[in-house]
């Protein structure tokens, strides 16, 4: 049995190829056109290579409608259901600590200790109780381990000068609390600066507090890792990138690596300002 | 042809690429449906712009890349298909390959305006993942992948080419490494392919894209 697209596929129909072209594999090449004259798949070579169009323009249409449809809001769901899934996670290992050090004379603190009581043998119907309840928080704790895997997977095809920059989890943050890649892409870097942090920039628009110098992106070494009295620098020039990130991965999908180039060329920039006055 | 003026200056260049007059300016061009903005003449020939198109700024500076026009093409990095377009202009079956969906939307555009050109949402560095589709005995395949490992993917996807057949390669030196120096890069992706490859010709295309090698070779 021959490995071909048309293998399988009713010639009269467009769609049974396409789903042979985006779905099949074969180890090597071979001379389809022949292979498909000889099956009686096309009538000649000409009708064949009318028949292999019609089914590679839909199937990359229907591949390329599905990825640019779906991809952006699997990942900003996937993050806040990672977000939740530990949150809650913390907060069940919080309530079995506590009980598991009514019963068990040394228990490890947070979610070691968690997981330390779900591998435990109960003994008693109380030990049962609170096993069971910390084999559910280590369940959610796999569960938001999994979602992580899978953002740092689907992540740098979706956005891959995005996830480059910001890395997945964070780029999947982005674009969750923008609502979308279009979105993001559409925002001025000075929003991205901000995106997470809308309390204080609210706060700040009503004059009850200073500028937020920071959102979600404090997450960043980039914007961490640099001294305080440099941060708004920091942020400032990586909210742009990042804005520029965004609207090459919607707007045309391809890797620049230049773009992460400036931004450490940037970066060493302001980072340096420490050292000279440390100099001084 | 229409008109014989140019002959002469196409005698190094493929069946259906000439170069004609575009505002003043002799430019390479093709002859079909128009997918850029490019300019086009009263016979339906569009400017073939050498600043956007690594193959074309190959064929600019004259390198035998060995093309006659009419062969079979297998096209890696095909990207919105500004190149391909051409591409399948003046040769056969054109297959083009992409990774990114963004571009590919496009390149369906193109597709759609031509008969011989297939595009392929997959990945250059999985040739199994298309080789269900594209034919064996390709005449040339030409390479434009801005990735990591460039003379890898080359190697892989020897397999599609007849024995004849070229290899016509743009090596973007910041793609394998945007902090060493361009000829550094440059030698070890020639290194490279040497295990697959005889290499028949190299240029910088530095005079239409910065830091690009241009390379024609033929299996070994």
């Amino acid at each position: 049995m021959t490995d071909a697209w048309f293998a399988g596929a009713d010639p009269d129909d467009p769609e049974s190829g396409a789903t042979r072209v985006r779905t099949g594999r074969a180890s090597a090449p071979a001379d389809w056109p022949a292979e498909a004259v000889d099956a009686g798949f096309a009538a000649d070579e000409t009708d064949y290579y009318a028949k292999l169009r019609s089914a590679t323009l839909a199937a990359a249409s229907e591949a390329v409608a599905e990825r640019e449809r779906a991809d952006d809001v699997q990942l900003a769901h996937a993050v806040r259901a990672m977000d939740d899934a530990e949150r809650t996670a913390n907060e069940l290992a919080e309530r079995v600590v506590e009980w598991a050090g009514t019963l068990y004379e040394t228990v490890p603190r947070g979610l070691d200790g968690v997981r330390d009581i779900a591998a435990r043998d109960p003994k008693t119907a109380a030990e049962e109780r609170v096993v069971s309840y910390a084999t559910r928080a280590v369940d959610l704790l796999d569960e938001r381990d999994d979602l992580r895997a899978f953002i740092e997977e689907r992540a740098p095809t979706t956005a891959p000068n995005l996830a480059e920059m910001a890395g997945p989890v964070l780029a999947a943050r982005l674009i969750a609390l923008a609502g979308g890649l279009e979105s993001l892409a559409k925002k001025p870097s000075g929003t991205v600066q901000v995106l997470g942090a809308e309390d204080a920039l609210f706060a700040h628009l009503k004059g009850r507090a200073t500028s937020p110098k920071h959102g979600v992106i404090f997450t960043h070494e980039y914007v961490r890792g640099t001294r305080p009295q440099d941060r708004g620098s920091a942020a400032r020039a990586l909210a742009g990138k990042l804005s520029i990130a965004a609207r090459i991965d919607h707007y045309s999908g391809d890797y620049r690596p230049d773009l992460h180039a400036e931004l450490a060329d940037r970066m060493a920039t302001i980072r340096a300002r420490a050292d000279e006055e440390a100099d001084e | 042809m229409s008109d014989d003026s140019a002959a002469s200056s196409n005698a190094d260049l493929p069946e259906g690429v000439e170069r004609r007059t575009f505002g003043g300016r002799e430019r390479l061009s093709t002859r079909g449906a128009q997918v850029y903005g490019e300019p086009v003449d009263a016979d339906g020939w569009r400017a073939w712009d050498a600043g956007r198109s690594k193959l074309g700024a190959m064929l600019e500076l004259g390198m035998d890349t060995g093309l006659v026009g009419d062969e079979s093409v297998l096209y890696l990095g095909a990207a919105s298909g500004t190149t391909v377009s051409h591409v399948a202009d003046f040769a056969g079956p054109t297959y083009a390959v992409e990774f990114a969906p963004r571009p590919v939307r496009d390149l369906v555009g193109v597709a759609e305006d031509r008969t011989n050109l297939f595009p392929l949402l997959k990945d250059a560095r999985d040739p199994e993942s298309y080789a269900h589709v594209v034919e064996s005995g390709i005449d040339c395949l030409v390479m434009d992948v801005a990735t990591r490992g460039q003379a890898t993917v080359a190697v892989r996807n020897r397999q599609f080419l007849a024995d004849d057949g070229r290899l016509l390669m743009a090596v973007k030196a910041r793609s394998e490494d945007v902090t060493a120096e361009p000829d550094d890069v440059f030698d070890d992706v020639v290194a490279e392919l040497g295990s697959a490859y005889e290499i028949l010709d190299t240029a910088r295309l530095d005079r239409f894209h910065a830091d690009h090698l241009g390379i024609v070779a033929r299996p070994k």
